[in-house]
């Protein structure tokens, strides 16, 4: 961890190597004070019950090491790309190149996730993790309804998917429901309880309506722990039903699919079905959204972001505007829910703690709110990232966290900075993110 | 009932805390007629605009709307968005509240909000995308195209609101609310900000705004050439109450106006305001 | 009766702690707008070096409590302090003039990091520390055999917040930091154009709140004895809730927050159900919300049109 002041780029300050060695020495400082403790020494709960401590002064030696270097790479580096303003300056060759990448970005990134199965085949692993990608892209797409485009802050958005979760785990592991009827079911009772949540949240503004999502969020989550007799408490739902092809299983039974079709049954054909099956709802989350947008309540949605006040005096009732976008966003959460649930086949409330509420918010963040390419390319980004530090699941965190850090410094209105309009006469021309609100709700 | 006015404010009273902003204040606003209501600074007329176009609640007296059809509207009971969408009753502010992110058209596409929706079978039609859906949106497009040529902004439609000159912003907003098809107009300081040249087309758009949607116009001004060129009643307040009425001639020959405006005594005023003409 | 009064002291303990974490949010969001969600693990941190110190000071054959305690308090606040300021440094002051959302994300990230990086350096399990305070009164005894105990520990746990609170009072309301502060809260721009360090009176904040922080770590692990790399969260999450039913930026409104949300728990616990104390005092988060809209003590919120 290097201390290095932001405003460091506009002082005219001489920035000789004996600055940077005098910051790199006070960065070393630093961090041999907040490591001294904390990596110095080790504490354990001993046999006998009481504690025991032994010092780790090697490891503390590197870390203060690591800072040091690392603080004057940092120093270097900023120096090489000068203040961070200039990225702003793009040639236009390249800006010609980037709008043409961006053009052709989303239908290229489309077809080859049609092919993801056929290439992917024989790599069970691989197909897995993209089902995981996109699960998080349609969660993103769901939350980028209420923050993105409605500009409400949700930090309570899992709570939706496991109210889908469980909708469709009870459902079917009670009354036998198939799949495809408490897909629509887990996505109305989802959204339900958007509404329920959007009524008392209706007044309030900005961090009264963080904390308010982010406690129903957590009330979910803790009366499914201890709602026992309904829902299993801390050991979840298992024996959910497996999707089935409009009722034809895909096991390896003898009215399975494998056999109709007379071929030989393999465990990866329920995998390919899984994955065209999210990868179905994604579209179909992501093409209602792009209507949306085009419609009046999505206008509306936009317009309350960039103003409120402006909306009443337009007419435009804020209350239900608001209620329709917690509602809608709650649904596609529902439906990313029920799918969840039905390819794990087991949830428990261990999945909907509120870390993957800040995944989805940092997906869509990241992404560059409102955009759907952006949210889409931070998925694949944050899971795939995540994926390379499966080895040390021991710092998965550590990782995650200094990349969230990093990120938004480097570019605090995410991936794709611009808003498309959605109507135009002339010329669709995409608006620069400084001028596009975000929000005060 | 045509001929009553279109809006009639009476005993209204708007109390903060302890502090009385506007009290006790009578008056109308004639159909097809632009009122203006001026005064110092503080005199409480930005209140008593949000009291009319529901962001306040008033604390006592009464506003009615006489709508042409012979409705009439009782503008004290309803609040925020139902002003706009039931009474018709549209307004500008004091500092532009445009929605920066969005094109001028999107601006004003989101204006017609209330009709669209109807249009759009409350989202379900337009979903499927229903020929019906798609020629009301055909025809707001084109209302928005309208208005956009008539306050010179056509070229710019497809730029994000927030680009636009200041003066600009300004025309934008009044035809954003015009969008909504509105029988009061209420415009909170529209030539604020403007140069004289851009000063001389507003006026022009107000007349014309009046002559041919026939639409009422409520107006708050500091800039007196505005005032007076296109007004045809002017009400003036100071700390809260009407201190005069009438005319603009009239009005602008008030000693007390004077007075209120200059912070002198009448005599002094009145002296002052001789020697300027 | 008895039971009540139990019930009512610890309560009033509980909230004591979240009160002194509660005020760290609520100083940060009047200051610079922003919900340091990371400050939950400054807490937490807190509690793992007043151990560390501890544990030293005991094998270095230190007996005497309040020394101790003393030393254990100092060193807590001094580190603690530091992290927070580096948090600040790293983390938030990039991003003070960015889109309001960044900031947020940045301090979730952070919020993981430190979770993660006191579990790889301290490990996982539960620590758990002998009572370092023992004994206390009891205040009556009931004929049903009941006993109002009124431990040591409880009461070193008010006297310290009272004391840290009177500090804290003198500081933010007669001192030149405090003024700064004050005006900083108001007005950045115009705090600065009067001559008002903006960013060092930023940085006093954070370091302010991560040593109010810091005391809460020492009580919570006096009170309950243990510590953990998890701990930071929920009660993060609890104070940050006492900040906001207090109304986030008042100060007083912070500590009657948490003395709230400690009774709302305590209280529930007794006469209702364990499991559901959260649920108890989030739902009541949301019902004042409802019908205050800015919390208890918050300033209501003009709208300018």
């Amino acid at each position: 961890m290097s201390v290095t002041p932001a405003t460091s780029s506009h002082t005219s300050q001489p920035l000789g190597s004996a600055f940077i060695l005098k910051k790199a020495l006070i960065s070393a400082l630093v961090a041999l004070v907040l490591f001294s403790l904390m990596i110095g020494i080790r504490t354990e709960a001993g046999n006998q019950g009481g504690l025991i401590y032994w010092t780790r002064f090697g490891d503390l030696a590197t870390m203060v090491g690591v800072v040091f270097g690392g603080s004057i790479i940092v120093e270097l580096l900023r120096q090489w790309f000068g203040p961070v303003e200039t990225d702003k300056v793009v040639p236009k060759p390249v800006r010609a190149a980037m709008s043409f990448v961006g053009h052709w970005l989303a239908p290229a990134l489309l077809a080859f996730a049609l092919f993801v199965p056929v290439i992917f085949y024989h790599q069970r692993y691989i197909l897995d993790l993209a089902i995981l990608v996109l699960t998080y892209v349609m969660l993103g797409w769901g939350l980028n309804v209420v923050v993105g485009l409605a500009g409400l802050l949700d930090l309570g958005y899992v709570a939706f998917y496991a109210v889908g979760a469980y909708s469709y785990a009870l459902l079917a592991t009670n009354f036998g429901l198939s799949f495809w009827v408490c897909l629509p079911l887990a996505g109305i009772l989802a959204s339900f309880w958007g509404v329920l949540l959007g009524f008392p949240v209706l007044r309030l503004r900005g961090d009264y309506l963080a904390i308010v999502t982010l406690a129903f969020g957590e009330i979910i989550r803790l009366v499914i722990t201890n709602w026992q007799s309904l829902t299993g408490g801390p050991n979840g739902v298992s024996g959910i039903p497996r999707p089935t092809l409009f009722g034809i299983p895909l096991d390896n039974s003898d009215d399975g699919l494998a056999a109709k079709l007379g071929i030989e049954f393999s465990p990866t054909h329920r995998l390919v079905f899984l994955f065209y099956l999210i990868l179905a709802m994604a579209l179909l989350t992501n093409w209602v959204t792009i209507r949306l947008r085009r419609l009046p309540i999505g206008r509306a949605w936009e317009a309350l972001r960039e103003d409120e006040v402006a909306c009443r005096a337009l007419g435009i009732n804020t209350t239900t505007t608001k209620l329709t976008a917690f509602a809608t966003g709650a649904m596609f959460g529902g439906f990313a829910g029920a799918f969840f649930a039905t390819r794990q086949g087991f949830i428990s409330p261990e999945s909907f703690t509120f870390q993957e509420s800040a995944l989805v918010l940092a997906i869509v963040v990241l992404g560059g709110m409102g955009s759907q390419l952006g949210v889409a390319l931070a998925a694949l980004a944050m899971i795939g990232g995540f994926e390379l530090f499966r080895g040390f699941d021991q710092y998965r965190m550590l990782v995650f966290g200094m990349a969230m850090v990093i990120l938004m410094i480097w570019r605090p209105r995410g991936l794709v900075g611009h808003r498309a309009p959605t109507v135009y006469l002339e010329r669709s021309e995409a608006i620069s993110s400084d001028l596009v609100k975000e929000g005060h709700g | 009932m045509s001929d009553a006015p279109i809006l009639t404010v009476e005993h209204l009273m708007m109390r903060f805390g302890g502090i009385v902003a506007v009290n006790d204040l009578s008056f109308n606003a004639d159909r097809r007629k632009i009122t203006a209501l001026i005064g110092p600074n503080g005199a409480g007329k930005t209140t008593v605009f949000n009291c009319i176009t529901g962001f306040y609640r008033p604390s006592g007296g009464a506003i009615r709307l006489n709508h042409d059809d012979g409705r009439t509207i009782h503008l004290e009971r309803l609040n925020d968005f139902r002003i706009s969408k039931q009474a018709s009753v549209a307004r500008t502010f004091q500092n532009i509240r445009l929605f920066p992110g969005m094109t001028a058209l999107e601006n004003l596409m989101v204006a017609q909000h209330n009709a669209l929706m109807r249009a759009s079978g409350l989202t379900v039609l337009g979903l499927i995308g229903a020929p019906s859906w798609r020629s009301a949106e055909r025809a707001a497009i084109e209302l928005a195209r309208t208005w956009l040529a008539r306050v010179g902004l056509l070229d710019r439609a497809d730029d994000a609101a927030g680009n636009l000159a200041y003066g600009d912003q300004r025309r934008l907003e009044i035809a954003r609310a015009m969008c909504t098809e509105p029988t009061l107009l209420c415009l909170d300081e529209p030539a604020a900000g403007l140069n004289a040249r851009e000063s001389g087309a507003l006026n022009e758009l107000l007349l014309s705004i009046r002559a041919e949607q026939g639409t009422s116009i409520l107006l708050i001004e500091h800039d007196m050439s505005v005032v007076m060129e296109i007004s045809d009643h002017v009400v003036v307040m100071d700390y809260g109450v009407k201190i005069a009425e009438g005319t603009p001639q009239a009005v602008r020959d008030d000693p007390k106006v004077i007075a209120a405006y200059l912070g002198a005594d009448e005599d002094e005023a009145i002296a002052v305001m001789e020697k300027a003409n | 009766m008895d039971y009540f009064a139990q019930q009512l002291i610890n309560g009033l303990v509980l909230g004591s702690i979240y009160g002194l974490i509660a005020i760290g949010y609520t100083m940060v969001y009047g200051i610079v707008g922003m919900i340091n969600f990371a400050h939950g693990d400054i807490f937490m941190i807190g509690g793992f070096i007043a151990l560390i110190t501890f544990l030293i000071l005991v094998s270095f054959g230190l007996t005497a409590i309040p020394v101790i305690l003393l030393i254990v308090l100092l060193v807590s606040m001094a580190i603690t302090s530091l992290y927070g300021w580096t948090i600040e440094r790293i983390a938030y002051r990039p991003l003070r003039h960015s889109f309001r959302l960044a900031p947020m994300l940045s301090a979730i990230g952070m919020s993981f990091i430190l979770v993660n990086f006191s579990q790889v350096s301290q490990g996982a399990r539960v620590k758990p520390v002998p009572p370092i305070i023992a004994g206390g009164y009891t205040l009556h005894e009931g004929a049903s055999g009941f006993a109002v105990q009124l431990s040591n520990v409880q009461i070193l746990v008010v006297v310290a917040t009272i004391v840290v609170l009177a500090l804290f009072t003198w500081l933010v309301s007669r001192t030149r930091l405090g003024r700064d502060m004050r005006a900083c809260e108001q007005d950045q721009t115009m705090a600065a154009l009067l001559g008002v360090d903006v960013d060092r009176t930023i940085s006093m904040t954070f370091v302010i709140g991560a040593a109010l922080a810091a005391v809460a770590g020492i009580m919570y692990l006096l009170y309950y004895g243990v510590v953990d790399f998890f701990m930071g969260f929920v009660a993060g999450i609890k104070a940050f809730t006492a900040a906001v039913l207090g109304g986030i930026g008042s100060l007083p409104g912070a500590m009657l927050g948490g003395l709230a949300i400690g009774l709302i728990e305590t209280f529930w616990s007794a006469y209702f159900s364990v499991e559901y104390k959260d649920v108890a005092a989030f739902s009541i988060l949301i019902v004042v919300l409802i019908f205050m809209p800015t919390g208890l003590l918050g300033r209501p919120e003009v709208e300018k049109v």
